[in-house]
């Protein structure tokens, strides 16, 4: 743990003043709570967007709880990311309707657009693709999220229009 | 060329031109060289301004006016409020319909709505909304007029069963909770709704909040709870902030907090927010998720209404059972158990999706068929085509076939054949899905999905996987089929929570009733459906391209070839067989063969 934190990377949130503030602002108004290591990585992760190696060894040392159960905490759950994201996220809903209803297609359309894996950024760290399950907007499937934005009904035809939105 | 100050567009449209669309335009045309403006105004006929549905409708430009509803008779009228004046006129201005809800449309035939009576008609993010419709008055009624066991009995009588999927009885599960001798005890709220294709909770809480806030305080009070936790999934923010809002208007009016109405009842609530992991709707790892622990399941018993959350006694119910709860109070037990089957009483929401023709959230009385779901609440298969199966209960539900369309919806009937109720997605498939895709996908769902903690469910659903796959990559051999119901029955028998368990159920249901097409993929190395690609291949029909280039130039691996307005071709070892050239031709020139 302690190695984690002699060796921090330059380009860590750690090492931002701004940044490393919220994370010290959600420790302390979570610290009391029971359960305060979900509610911090919570906060953290939405505030900042990822939760680096370092930024879990810091926030185990605060919480006083061992490293080993927030690094468990963070690999469960697919909402915490370890590394930082793209400027944008373009997640594609493979739930059951939307794959029934050719989100495959999508999906292989913005792979061949962006040269780009599924889970992976672009080079430029602008555009990260990410697939996702359902959202719960099943009736207007085939569904993709960019950023926050759902778009239903989109066909692959029409993804350029949408990656040419997220690229302005 | 002439500058006009105003430019009238009129629709043309032959629902516009038989309400007279052509007789306001020459009334309009008279009406502006009279008035001397038509050097000034410029009448242009149009297409398709709005629904058509109200007669003659034109669009007034620069201000962007819409009006519909107009005769020959008003246009001196119109001219001289409009274009002499400067006024516009309010009566024939297009009222702006509000935007069509596509998931909650309005009340469709055989639907009876309990849960969703309020979703889309108050104002989730205003509690007075709410109390003007009997809001909290069950609540009052229970702390003013009755004990808790009296609520739990009224509950319990009901029939009111865990509308999360398991189905026991709500009352009993209540009542439990509230002999064990033990102190504090929570109540907890499952809105993990983590099922693909089900979004009935999502409208719950984002439509009517409180009904979910007033059922856990009426519930707290029968079971002796002091606090609570909703737990909600982190896909849904603006389920987690309506709550939010909703929990702290309901501490503001006295429902929350100490001495609820004056007495001495305590009760508070919290919403928790997972973080993605489909197995934290497991009630017991999703009390591990709010202790801020790897949402991990553990072996019952002991059940969390003795042990818990913090290890105390925990109350969990979904999002619809506590919803109910207040309308069960209101309007008494006997209403309530009035609806359904002798042993699944009241209503029902689902999310009915895939290929049918009206898509959406439904609400419907218990023991109708789902026949009647498919075909008379949900418009029927879409594009004409043939049902061929409906999976019901999420992920882990079976695939049942037309032969359990007439079955009345219940909770035993429904496991009879071999699928569950869950908690109410429902998703009708059509000729055009293949099973054993359809099971594989649900496979790759289930397993990645997995916490890995017991071995049946971590490794078997991969092997299952795997050998669905090979099938599925016409790579199966003699035997697999048995393998695969050798697996399917270990990992349902040894797992340690439901994920596990129900996880080879859409695997034993497709292998049940629709056995061939397996063996079609595995001896003949065939398709029926048409859909997994190493089984498939795409053809461009010669005499029904026009050459328009729209294939080619979608298709992410340039295997299409041919000049522009003439018949294009598709090299077969450069395709993926990803099948856009197929949506995306307008023709239907492209077609797929197995």
């Amino acid at each position: 743990m302690t190695r984690l934190l002699k060796e921090i990377p330059q380009n860590d949130p750690l090492n931002t003043e701004k940044l490393k503030s919220l994370i010290d602002q959600a420790i302390y108004e979570n610290k009391e709570r029971p359960g305060a290591v979900m509610l911090v990585l919570n906060e953290v992760q939405s505030k900042i967007g990822h939760v680096s190696p370092c930024m879990q060894a810091y926030i185990a040392n605060n919480l006083k709880v061992p490293l080993g159960q927030v690094h468990g905490v963070v690999t469960f759950y697919s909402f915490f990311k370890t590394k930082p994201r793209g400027k944008h996220t373009i997640k594609f809903c493979l739930g059951t309707a939307c794959y029934v209803a050719g989100a495959p297609q999508l999906v292989e359309k913005a792979k061949q657009m962006l040269n780009t894996e599924l889970g992976d950024t672009t080079p430029d760290g602008q555009i990260t693709l990410e697939e996702c399950r359902c959202v719960g907007a099943c009736s207007q499937a085939p569904v993709v999220v960019v950023n926050e934005d759902v778009q239903g009904r989109l066909r692959p035809n029409k993804f350029p229009q949408v990656l040419k939105k997220v690229q302005s | 060329m002439p500058f006009y100050r105003s430019h009238v567009l009129v629709c043309v449209d032959p629902e516009c031109l038989e309400k007279g669309a052509h007789e306001v335009v020459d009334a309009l045309q008279d009406e502006l060289v009279a008035q001397g403006l038509i050097d000034e105004i410029q009448v242009l006929e149009t297409s398709r301004i709005g629904s058509c549905s109200s007669g003659p409708e034109m669009m007034v430009y620069p201000e962007g006016v819409h009006y519909v509803g107009m005769t020959a008779d008003d246009v001196p009228f119109l001219v001289e409020e409009h274009f002499l004046k400067g006024r516009i006129i309010e009566k024939f201005r297009e009222v702006h319909k509000p935007i069509v809800d596509e998931e909650l449309g309005p009340l469709r035939p055989k639907e009876v709505r309990v849960v969703l009576r309020n979703c889309g008609e108050i104002d989730p993010m205003n509690i007075e909304d709410y109390l003007a419709v009997d809001g909290y008055q069950a609540l009052g009624k229970v702390i003013g007029e009755m004990t808790p066991e009296q609520v739990i009995d009224e509950v319990l009588k009901s029939g009111l069963r865990g509308r999360g999927g398991a189905g026991f009885p709500a009352g009993k599960k209540w009542a439990i909770t509230r002999e064990v001798q033990d102190d504090p005890k929570y109540m907890v709220c499952n809105a993990d709704e983590g099922d693909p294709g089900a979004f009935m909770n999502r409208r719950v809480l984002e439509g009517d909040p409180h009904s979910v806030i007033e059922g856990m305080i009426i519930g707290a009070y029968a079971v002796g709870a002091s606090y609570g936790y909703i737990y909600c999934r982190a896909e849904y923010p603006l389920a987690v902030e309506t709550l939010n809002v909703a929990i702290a208007q309901a501490r503001e009016f006295g429902f929350l907090g100490k001495n609820i109405l004056g007495t001495d009842f305590n009760f508070d609530l919290e919403v928790r927010v997972g973080a993605g992991a489909f197995v934290c709707g497991e009630e017991t790892a999703l009390m591990a998720s709010i202790m801020g622990q790897r949402g991990e399941p553990r072996p019952r018993p002991p059940f969390p209404s003795v042990k818990g959350v913090w290890d105390k006694p925990s109350n969990n119910n979904n999002v619809e059972t506590y919803a109910n709860v207040p309308q069960i109070i209101l309007r008494g037990a006997d209403w309530y158990s009035s609806m359904g089957t002798e042993r699944s009483k009241g209503t029902k929401t689902f999310a009915v999706g895939g290929n049918v023709s009206k898509p959406g959230l439904i609400e419907v009385p218990m023991g109708i068929t789902l026949r009647e779901i498919i075909f008379d609440v949900a418009g029927g298969i879409k594009d004409g085509k043939n049902f061929k199966a409906v999976q019901t209960g999420g992920p882990m539900g079976g695939c049942l076939t037309e032969e359990h369309l007439d079955l009345p919806l219940d909770y035993e009937a429904l496991s009879r054949a071999g699928s569950m109720m869950g908690s109410g997605g429902l998703v009708v498939m059509d000729e055009s899905s293949c099973m054993v895709d359809i099971a594989r996908f649900f496979m790759e769902f289930t397993q990645a999905e997995s916490c890995g903690k017991c071995t049946p469910c971590r490794v078997g659903t991969r092997r299952i996987l795997e050998l669905l796959e090979k099938i599925c990559d016409g790579k199966g051999e003699a035997g697999d089929i048995e393998k695969l119901e050798d697996l399917c029955h270990e990992v349902s028998r040894n797992s340690l929570c439901g994920l596990g368990q129900g996880a080879p159920v859409p695997v034993i249901s497709t292998l049940k009733n629709f056995r061939a097409e397996y063996e079609a993929h595995i001896y003949e190395k065939h398709c029926p459906a048409k859909v997994c690609r190493s089984l498939i291949r795409f053809e461009i029909q010669a005499p029904t391209c026009t050459g328009c280039m729209v294939c080619a130039r979608n298709c992410p691996v340039e295997a299409i070839s041919g000049e522009r307005r003439q018949a294009h071709h598709i090299d077969l070892n450069k395709c993926i067989r990803c099948g856009i050239c197929m949506q995306v031709c307008n023709f239907n020139a492209v077609s797929v063969l197995s």
